[in-house]
């Protein structure tokens, strides 16, 4: 029998009578990760890997979540359920589900890059593995993050150094926070004044909460004009264009992004530098992670679904598609990268971000 | 290779032509003559002839990334670029390279031309091994002939002229030879390129760079007196130059294509010309005094052989509208109206039908000169050319020595329902981008809508972004990179020109047709019909 199927309101559990994810509100939610379009408000209890539950209050109020630490087995009716390390963003988590003998693993969304805002991917054995595909295709392939990193920082030197801003668009939860993690890492926090737009310092106090160490960052209005010239500025994607932007003058801005990987998705962008920075599985992540399961069944969800099923099934896989309302990146490709913030549904991001008619389309923050 | 690598990187990064030139003049300064020559040929648009074709750069690229050919096509097909695809499939270099363009070129990618597959593919896997992806990337467009960067020839010159301290005007003019399909460049032709004037500086044959109009877009009476100005229709034909030199006549085209062979007649109109003569105008088929539609051209270039009776029944006629050149003087700083009286005395000593002068229109006001553009439709052209009476000869796009404006008629137009879309290429790879248009033809009993035409432009990215998810959203079927959508969304669509044509299902073919407003307030039921079109062939 199968332990996950597809119902409108999400993927479920029948045995342990729990939704992943869910899309629409339920009785009983397990949740992978606190992204929006994978943690959505208005279920009766959410379920969730302990370091999550900040990020997930951010995002959520005041809700009933359960917390497991990594590891940690529960009994939920007919099913045994343990949460295990993502490597996508602080908390995230794969779900294992044991029935009767038979294992499935979810994957919500994943990495296998180093990331030191959050706990390392951990490869889970399985029958049954259900995996995303964002960046299903053999042209995504990262460098290591820390030659990203100092990317990052040889731009916002050579800035500092002409005397303009340099503006960092990256997702406020998770990418914004890995940035910072890194930089601080590199030693490059001697540059200049960090700036961050309202979206971020919530998510911020919630990672330090959880125990991240993360760099100060100031508010731009607490800056005076000379350290704005030499200020490196955090601010989602939505803040482009926004008037928001104004007060830095000359700048210079670039995008953290895995759709960075692709010249027109740069062009379209129109920012100076992309930096190809993803908190998801490139090429080699995704067959890497889905081999070390030692799965004979793949189930593939969002992002490149029809290339990814033909692909294992040419390597010997039973590979099939689930049908589901996660940020289907792979439909949209790189434009997913300009579709609407279906993230950033958090309260936070709606309250600071300036220009409330930003058009939805120059919103576009993605987690990717 | 990395340093031109590094190069493209910083043109293609930035859209400030500062920037650009700036990028460019550190890079003439410090590359060898050898590399620089390389590089200012690929920047002004120099391109050789393919060297290896491109089934079998896919079939090697293909072998190389050690993917099957599906997953290839389904990379590609995200990326809309074969080289950027080819670039990011294959594994990770082991080796490096230190070699400059220069070296490349010569030793390497030239001397690919005319192997085997088999010695290509073992050729060009040596190679990759030796590139990161910025690399590869060039690398696979100087193999396929199809490098381009967002730099114009003028930035290119600018830069040359600022490093070189010469006239930008006369590298303009030595660029015209410099980038020729079957030239190599090399250390001592680059050093000509920016070698200080000697004489006139005039190479032999090279014809002058084209100076181009702008579109007026302010009201026409803010140009002020009508008599200041030298009016002209605007024709509808090929821009080109009529150069005579040492007893040798060339006519080149705006493309900087060398198109003597095509307009036998015009040669030999150009043979009564002195030496040292050199005429700007357009090239158009006349028939019964009229200037014929542009299709009559076309057959006039796409022709390999020009039968005797093609050459009747399209008979060409260089419409002549300045004079660049006179005996082996160059007249651009002077007055157009100076040029355009020595002009028509040039024109009435060779006395051939092959030239003519591009009558002046004199009306006593604006007013009259609008009421007159009416008409352009009826006699074939697209509205009238203003040029200031005082207006030097200036290069490409500039306004610094002053302006001409062409004042075109509004484009005819249709409201046309999208059936069709494809995903673009370069900036808009991956966007559903490129569309194709119906009306609605009840001609075969039941009203369908019939495709006629295909559109790519007039849209901001914003609005390209919501069709691209409204046709993702409505997609009927998909044929690789095109899908059929369900007709929801209408348009308003611009053209030049439009002509009969028994090849397409609709019976017609439109010129440069493009987006001018997408329609958000009509339905699909008000869209236009194909009776409409043909109403305006009539027009």
């Amino acid at each position: 029998m199968d332990l996950i199927a597809v119902r409108p309101e999400g993927l479920y559990c029948a045995p342990g009578e729990f939704f992943i994810d869910p899309w629409r509100p339920v009785d009983r939610a397990v949740i992978t990760h606190a992204h929006g379009d994978h943690a959505r408000s208005g279920s009766a209890r959410y379920l969730a890997a302990q370091p999550s539950a900040h990020v997930l209050r951010t995002r959520l109020g005041d809700v009933a979540i359960e917390t497991l630490a990594y590891g940690a087995r529960l009994r939920v009716r007919d099913v045994t359920v343990s949460l295990h390390p993502a490597g996508h963003v602080l908390g995230s988590s794969q779900v294992r589900i044991e029935h009767r003998g038979e294992t499935w693993v979810v994957s919500g969304d994943y990495k296998l890059d180093d990331d030191p805002t959050c706990d390392a991917f951990e490869p889970v054995r399985c029958d049954t593995f259900i995996s995303e595909s964002t960046f299903g295709l053999p042209i995504y392939r990262w460098h290591p993050p820390g030659s990203v990193i100092d990317d990052v920082a040889r731009w916002w030197r050579s800035n500092a150094d002409a005397g303009r801003a340099s503006v960092l668009f990256c997702y406020a939860f998770g990418k914004a926070q890995r940035v910072l993690a890194g930089l601080a890492a590199a030693h490059a926090l001697d540059i200049g004044t960090i700036v961050l737009h309202g979206a971020i310092e919530p998510l911020n106090r919630a990672y330090r909460a959880t125990g991240v160490m993360l760099p100060e960052g100031r508010r731009v209005t607490e800056v005076d004009a000379n350290a704005l010239r030499r200020a490196l500025v955090l601010a989602p994607p939505s803040a482009a264009a926004s008037p928001w932007l104004r007060r830095f003058g000359d700048l210079s801005d670039g995008f953290a992004s895995g759709w960075m990987q692709l010249r027109g998705a740069r062009r379209r962008r129109g920012v100076d530098r992309g930096f190809v920075l993803s908190d998801h599985a490139d090429w080699a992540g995704l067959n890497t992670a889905i081999d070390a399961t030692g799965a004979a069944r793949v189930i593939v969800t969002h992002g490149q679904v029809a290339i990814m099923v033909r692909w294992l099934t040419e390597r010997g896989l039973l590979a099939q598609a689930f049908e589901t309302e996660f940020d289907n990146a792979g439909e949209n490709d790189v434009v997913a990268a300009d579709a609407p913030d279906t993230h950033g549904t958090g309260a936070a991001d709606s309250a600071v971000t300036p220009g409330a008619g930003t058009p939805p389309h120059a919103s576009g923050a993605d987690d990717a | 290779m990395e340093a031109f690598a590094r190069l493209y990187a910083e043109l293609d990064a930035t859209t400030s032509t500062y920037a650009k030139i700036a990028a460019l003049e550190a890079h003439f300064r410090v590359a060898s003559a050898g590399d620089a020559a390389w590089a200012a040929y690929f920047l002004a648009g120099g391109r050789p002839r393919q060297l290896v074709p491109a089934r079998v750069l896919r079939d090697v690229a293909v072998a190389a990334a050690g993917l099957p050919r599906w997953l290839f096509d389904e990379c590609y097909d995200a990326v809309g670029d074969f080289a950027e695809t080819v670039a990011h499939v294959l594994p990770p270099p082991t080796r490096t390279s230190s070699a400059g363009i220069a070296e490349w070129m010569v030793d390497r990618v030239l001397p690919l031309r005319g192997l085997s597959p088999d010695h290509v593919g073992e050729r060009l896997r040596k190679y990759f091994d030796e590139l990161d992806a910025q690399g590869r990337f060039l690398l696979l467009k100087l193999v396929g002939g199809s490098f381009r960067v967002g730099v114009s020839r003028l930035t290119v010159t600018r830069a040359l002229a600022a490093v070189s301290g010469v006239d930008a005007k006369l590298i303009a003019q030595r660029l015209i030879g410099y980038t020729g399909i079957d030239r190599r460049p090399d250390a001592a032709s680059f050093q000509a390129l920016i070698a200080s004037a000697d004489g006139n500086g005039v190479v032999a044959a090279n014809p002058y760079p084209f100076f181009l109009a702008h579109p007026l877009t302010a009201p026409v009476a803010s140009l002020g007196d009508p008599g200041e100005w030298l009016v002209e229709w605007k024709w509808d034909g090929v821009r080109a130059q009529l150069v005579r030199r040492g007893a040798m006549t060339c006519i080149w085209s705006r493309g900087e294509e060398l198109v003597t062979d095509r307009f036998p007649e015009l040669a030999r109109a150009g043979a009564g010309m002195t030496d040292g003569t050199v005429i700007d105008g357009e090239i158009v088929v006349m028939t019964d005094s009229r200037v014929a539609p542009f299709a009559a051209l076309q057959t006039r270039i796409g022709r390999k052989l020009l039968s005797p009776r093609l050459l009747a029944t399209t008979p060409a006629v260089l419409l002549a509208y300045d004079l660049l050149e006179q005996n082996g003087e160059d007249l651009r700083d002077r007055p157009q109206h100076e040029r355009r009286k020595r002009l028509a005395d040039v024109v009435t000593t060779v006395a051939s039908p092959a030239l003519q002068l591009s009558p002046l229109v004199e009306m006593p006001s604006w007013n009259a000169y609008a009421a007159l553009r009416e008409e352009s439709r009826a006699r074939g052209v697209e509205g009238f050319m203003l040029k200031h009476r005082d207006a030097r000869y200036g290069v490409g796009r500039t306004k610094d020595v002053g302006t001409w404006w062409k004042w075109k008629i509004d484009p005819m137009s249709v409201d046309a329902v999208l059936v069709y879309a494809q995903r673009g290429h370069g900036r808009r790879a991956s966007l559903y981008s490129d569309y194709t248009f119906a009306v609605w033809d009840a001609r075969e009993g039941e009203r369908r809508l019939t495709p006629f035409a295909k559109a790519y432009s007039g849209l901001t990215d914003a609005e390209m972004r919501r069709v691209d998810a409204i046709v993702r959203k409505t997609t009927i079927e998909k044929f690789g990179p095109v899908r059929s959508v369900t007709p929801t969304q209408v348009f308003e669509l611009g053209f030049e020109g439009i002509q009969r044509s028994p090849r397409h299902k609709s019976g017609i073919a439109v010129r440069f047709p493009r987006i001018l407003r997408w329609r958000t307030d009509k339905s699909i039921a008000d869209a236009d019909s194909i009776e409409a079109l043909q109403a305006l062939l009539t027009a």
